[in-house]
């Protein structure tokens, strides 16, 4: 009876494992065929910064690659490779965050007839890409610079054009009057006198008693 | 020649910067920034071999954190997507933390120093099931490497080095719910253990190298089970019956699945639900009770003993095991005020490693979570430290019986956002030592001044900046002449409110609302808004000013509904009404009663408005306006817009005087099979408008429409609800409405082909601006609409004024149907939005600014100015002095408007703007997991001196201006004395 048993069980397995063996296959196949989505594969390209350098690396794990404005973030691997899995056949649009450098977004149309096929474009520029290697428009410099001090910059200023004014007016208007005929000057003096000196003194408190 | 030195003191002296944007020692000087993760689902500790311990963390806003341990601060934070929830986390080969998310289907390995992303593997399967992750520790020499993540019916073998998927093996066959993967120590097989139909107890033996199914068997149990299976040891599974009063351990050594079902007498006698907690407990199953804990031993032979029963018990960690293959797991008893902190032996029940009694602060409400973990003291016997997750969804660190660190994580998830000013300075209060002396301030003020000049060595540069941003001016706890500091009062998902001070963002109070708490009448209460209730300023400025919290008991819009009055200064809750009638809105009405409460009007979902506050006063106030007060409702699952009246009160069988019934007085029908409505906007009550006329270049006046009534309407086609890449262009349009709430009139339509959304709109004085998705162009647009009165429009003539025959007095009033023009213009803009706001000032003066909120988590303060309607490709030189720019397809972003900086603020949901008193400023709160605040000034600060402007140069150009005057009335004295003497 024992040995009746024992054969039995091995038939049994035997038998599971057969069938298990053919499903295996029509298993896997139905796990690829149920998902209608195809794979977006990419790449950020920042220029200037490695993304195994020690220093940066934490700016390059804070970039973040984000597809149809949200329904799906993924992050950069530190080869700078991305991948978006399970992606339906259409047009979608991929964005990348990355503090400091201002990326298009990419317009990828992802194709039903040719699976696989991806063709990519940037939205800013209508540029379109061979392979999808996103690389920054431009850096962003989110902070004013200080201007070195200078003194055009002092020079350029209200204040300081007003003080040139005035330079102006008291180093070369005494080399305008040398030029000037003495008689005039003389008479220019007679007429200032009968007026009274307009002096600074004149203008100070006190001042009146010394005239 | 004094002058002319003089001259040249005054060049020296006149090195005035115009600011138009940040500079980046600014930072910090009058915005802050706060980083927090959210409520901890799962904490794995790292201590052993490290050099600094931390905890890696996931939480509900799908957030992964590594904390200090010691302090408690990030390390490093990564935060996945909105719909990429973390199921499991781990740390594997010691040096990655690897997550499973989105259901089962992401796994991702993060380096643990930094946070940098390794790999990234996408694990597909057939149908959703529970996500389950295995890291074995010791596998065979060459196995060390495989993670086994179970989700979507598939089981995989990954490789934790790269990421490959070994092996995949699909378990999820007639619907069998595997809740479990075990690996049994030095074995090469893997069982994952779950319930099939039918309570049929399933396990699969599974080869760990290849993947090859050993052995699948799979009985039932006669019993029925009930719950989840609990796992005490890697060879036998224990679980309830149906009836829920005796435990069954099964033995499924091999494959072979044996029951044994034990009686447990304490189970029978409590009314209560058991529930068998999912903790890990090496050798122990707990089973929840009410509050209480029943401990039962797993032993050897398979027989289960109860071992103990412990009260008031909140929260068990999993077990721990340690050196000598000691194993303990933390008990949290919680009664009162106190917690109390057990850590148990788990194979001598008897003994217990640690004790320890804390006193606790009530606001935390009860324990959720706790995680232990264990340390080597110097005396070399074993500590431990338990991270606790709170009610109030805090983290608390504890250690030798103290409260290390705590993080307030609620602030990662805030619902809404008020405004409180502070208490008015009064004399003879002493606010502070604030104050600097005469001296320290000088001091101050010369090393700015030799900063300026370049002659600052670096230590004194660092002197500067330390002094800017300790500034104590701005952390002061009394209200300011410029209207910069004030209370910022949130509600968080947690149900607590606080309070952050503007200046430092540092939390004022907090209070865990009672109202809030879970009980019998409510089971899972949530905040919903918050609104301001009283603020005193005329006559009744004794009292303190006080916010209303308006929250719901379920997610059905007839749940019943939670009013709580909350004191702003202090935080104490002045009284709450729990359950009342269900909320769907809550009107806040212009009008206030003697002590400054104002009247909220707020509807039920059967229309019925229930006027607060509940006093006859209010009542009296109410009634004169009966029939003037109109609200509007949006019923979006049926596409229908409807405007009410408040008519009369209730009938006095249904309720009493508070009740007043309402009647509808028009509705729009959108068709829903044409149209679907995504998005509505409207003005924001508290805004102020400063004139109505609008002068242009060539001195006509345009009157602006201004209407509070006025609602702003998105739809789009049914095909286009989808996201992007779900529809063509051909079939979707947008379509924009502007509605009148008052009479239901339709002032404007109009269509974008191609469009649809997300949208997102802003409605401002006389203009709206709304960002929607272009799929021709496959852009982001963004549109403004501006409307004009026209029916002011022929007050142009001179002489009509002059002799009265203009309307501009004339009321505006909804009913009188004014002639309208609108103008529209759309840009491209190139990121997609999670949030739009407006600029908003105390007066109206100040030009606007749009906030938007970008989806890389920043803001952009953008002009208004980009968003105008009369923008042409060629401006005429008139329109160029108004400031009209030339035409451009695209919106700017320049990297200096980005009022966030160099900063992210995660997770961005709401951008917030506040008016201050001076006119030029707003105050700007963005919030979303992180919390960012700042000033703008749109137009410049142009009614006051920046905080940049030193004074010591001022005084220092007086005193000079002084001596020389001096020194020249001298020099002329002496020489006027030399003339007379000539």
């Amino acid at each position: 009876m024992a040995v009746m048993h024992r054969s039995m069980a091995i038939l049994l397995t035997l038998i599971q494992l057969v069938t298990l063996c053919s499903l295996l296959p029509s298993s896997l196949a139905f796990a690829s065929g149920s998902t209608d989505g195809y794979a977006i594969n990419g790449r950020v390209k920042i220029p200037g910064f490695s993304l195994k350098g020690s220093g940066l690396a934490a700016k390059a794990s804070n970039v973040k690659v984000i597809l149809n404005s949200g329904q799906r973030v993924t992050f950069l691997r530190p080869d700078g490779y991305f991948s978006f899995h399970d992606v339906p056949a259409g047009t979608h649009l991929i964005e990348v965050s990355a503090i400091g450098y201002f990326f298009s977004p990419v317009r990828v149309d992802v194709s039903a007839r040719n699976p696989g096929k991806v063709q990519a474009a940037l939205t800013e520029n209508r540029r379109s890409l061979s392979e999808l290697v996103l690389e920054p428009l431009r850096d962003e410099q989110y902070y004013e610079m200080r201007e070195p001090f200078s003194v055009m910059s002092l020079v350029k200023s209200p204040m300081g054009l007003m003080v040139g004014f005035m330079v102006v007016v008291m180093f070369l208007m005494p080399k305008l009057v040398e030029n000037m005929d003495p008689e005039e000057i003389r008479k220019a003096q007679e007429e200032m006198r009968s007026q009274g000196v307009p002096s600074l003194s004149s203008l100070l408190p006190g001042a009146q008693r010394s005239n | 020649m004094a002058i002319r030195a003089f001259l040249l003191c005054i060049i020296l002296f006149s090195s005035s910067y115009t600011s138009f944007a940040l500079y980046e020692d600014q930072v910090g000087l009058m915005d802050w920034h706060q980083q927090y993760i959210g409520k901890v689902k799962k904490a794995v500790f790292q201590t052993q071999k490290a050099g600094r311990k931390r905890v890696v963390v996931s939480t509900e806003e799908n957030a992964i954190a590594a904390l200090d341990l010691r302090h408690g601060e990030i390390f490093w934070r990564q935060i996945l997507g909105v719909n990429d929830v973390i199921d499991e986390i781990d740390i594997a080969l010691g040096k990655y933390v690897v997550t499973l998310s989105s259901g089962g289907s992401v796994l991702r390995a993060w380096n643990l120093p930094d946070g940098q992303m390794v790999w990234e593997s996408f694990l597909l399967g057939s149908k959703p099931s529970r996500s389950l992750l295995l890291t074995p520790t010791n596998f065979g020499a060459d196995k060390d490497n495989v993670i086994l993540a179970y989700g979507n019916g598939c089981l995989h073998a990954v490789s934790s080095i790269d990421g490959d998927i070994l092996w995949k093996k699909e378990l999820a066959e007639n619907g069998i719910d595997i809740q479990h993967l075990v690996h049994p120590e030095e074995s090469d097989t893997i069982y994952a253990l779950g319930i099939g139909e039918a309570s049929k107890f399933e396990a699969y033996v599974i080869n760990a190298r290849n993947g090859e199914l050993l052995k699948h068997s799979s009985k039932g149990f006669p019993g029925g089970f009930s719950g989840d299976l609990s796992l005490p040891t890697s060879e036998k599974a224990v679980v309830l019956d149906s009836s829920e009063s005796s435990l069954v351990s099964v033995s499924f050594v091999g494959g072979e699945i044996k029951f044994q079902e034990f009686q447990v007498s304490d189970l029978q006698g409590y009314s209560g639900e058991a529930v068998l907690l999912p903790s890990k407990l090496a050798g122990m199953v707990a089973i929840k009770i009410n509050r209480s804990l029943l401990l039962v031993k797993l032993k050897d032979e398979g027989t289960l003993e109860v071992v103990d029963t412990v009260p008031h018990v909140e929260a068990v960690s999993d077990s721990l095991s340690f050196a000598e293959g000691q194993t303990a797991f933390g008990l949290i008893q919680q009664d009162g005020g106190k917690i109390q902190l057990s850590v148990k032996s788990s194979n001598d029940w008897k003994s217990h490693f640690l004790k320890e009694s804390i006193e606790f602060d009530q606001q935390r409400g009860l324990v959720h979570k706790v995680f232990i973990n264990n340390y080597v003291r110097t005396d070399r016997t074993y500590g431990f430290r338990a991270l606790i997750v709170m009610e109030d969804h805090s983290l608390l660190l504890l250690q030798q019986g103290a409260v290390v660190w705590n993080r307030e994580d609620a602030l990662a998830s805030i619902i809404d956002v008020t405004t409180s000013e502070l208490p008015i300075q009064k004399d003879g209060v002493s606010v502070a030592k604030v104050e600097h002396n005469l001296f320290e301030w000088l001091k101050g003020h010369l090393l700015k001044l030799k900063a300026t000049l370049m002659l600052a060595t670096p230590d004194d540069v660092a002197a500067v900046q330390r002094i800017r941003l300790q500034s104590a001016e701005k952390s002061k706890m009394t209200r300011d002449h410029n209207g910069f500091r004030k209370l910022l009062i949130v509600l968080t998902r947690a149900g607590k409110l606080f309070a952050l001070h503007t200046g430092d963002g540092r939390i004022v109070w907090s209070r865990l609302l009672n109202a809030f708490h879970k009980s019998g009448t409510c089971e899972s209460p949530r905040g919903i808004k918050l609104h301001q209730w009283q603020v005193p300023h005329h006559h009744a400025l004794d009292e303190n000013p006080s916010v209303l919290v308006v929250g719901t008991c379920g997610h059905n819009s007839d749940a019943f509904g939670i009013l709580s009055f909350v004191d702003a200064y202090k935080g104490e809750e002045l009284n709450y009404l729990a359950p009342v009638h269900s909320i769907t809105q809550v009107i806040p009405l212009p009008f206030t009663d003697s002590t400054e409460q104002r009247l909220h009007l707020i509807i039920d979902a059967e229309g019925y408005g229930h006027l607060y506050p509940r006093t006859p006063e209010a009542v009296d106030i109410f009634q004169k306006e009966l029939g003037n007060i109109y609200w509007y409702s949006v019923d979006i699952n049926n596409n229908l817009l409807k405007g009410h009246v408040v008519k009369k009160n209730c009938k006095e069988e249904i309720a009493d005087d508070y009740c007043f019934e309402s009647s509808d007085l028009w509705s729009v029908i959108f068709p829903s099979d044409s149209e679907k409505i995504i998005a509505t906007s409207t003005r924001k009550l508290s805004e102020v408008v400063h004139t109505q006329a609008k002068v242009n270049a060539d001195q006509d006046v345009l009157y602006k429409y201004i209407s509070k009534n006025l609602l702003f309407l998105a739809t789009v086609t049914p095909k286009a609800m989808g996201d992007i890449g779900s529809v063509t262009p051909e079939d979707s349009w947008l379509f924009v409405y502007l509605v009148d709430t008052i009479t239901g009139r339709v002032l404007l339509r109009m269509s974008h082909h191609g469009c649809q959304g997300p949208v997102h709109a802003v409605f401002s004085e006389n203009w709206v601006v709304y960002h929607y998705f272009n799929l021709r162009a496959h852009r982001y647009e963004m549109s403004v609409v501006e409307i004009y009165d026209q029916s002011r429009a022929d007050n142009k003539d001179v002489l009509k004024l002059v002799l009265g025959k203009h309307n501009l007095s004339a009321p505006v009033s909804s009913y009188s149907r004014p002639e309208i023009m609108t103008k529209s213009q759309s840009y491209f803009f190139t990121h997609s939005v999670k949030a739009v706001a407006v600029t908003s000032t105390a007066k109206g003066i100040t030009s606007k600014q749009l906030l938007i909120g970008t989806i890389g988590d920043q803001v952009l303060a953008l002009d208004k100015r980009f968003l105008d309607p009369r923008r042409t490709l060629n401006p005429t030189q008139a329109e160029k002095e108004e400031g009209i720019m030339p035409l451009t397809d695209t919106l700017p972003i320049m990297p200096q408007a980005f009022v966030t900086h160099a900063l992210k603020v995660e997770g961005l949901r709401s951008i917030i703007a506040i008016p201050a008193k001076l006119e030029s400023t707003t105050l700007i709160f963005a919030h979303g997991v992180d919390l960012f605040f700042t000033r703008l000034a749109p137009s410049k600060t142009y009614d006051s001196l920046t905080d940049d402007f030193n004074y010591a140069l001022l005084l220092l150009t007086i005193v000079a201006l002084v001596i020389s005057i001096f020194v020249t009335w001298i020099w002329s004295e002496r020489k006027d004395l030399q003339e007379k003497w000539r």
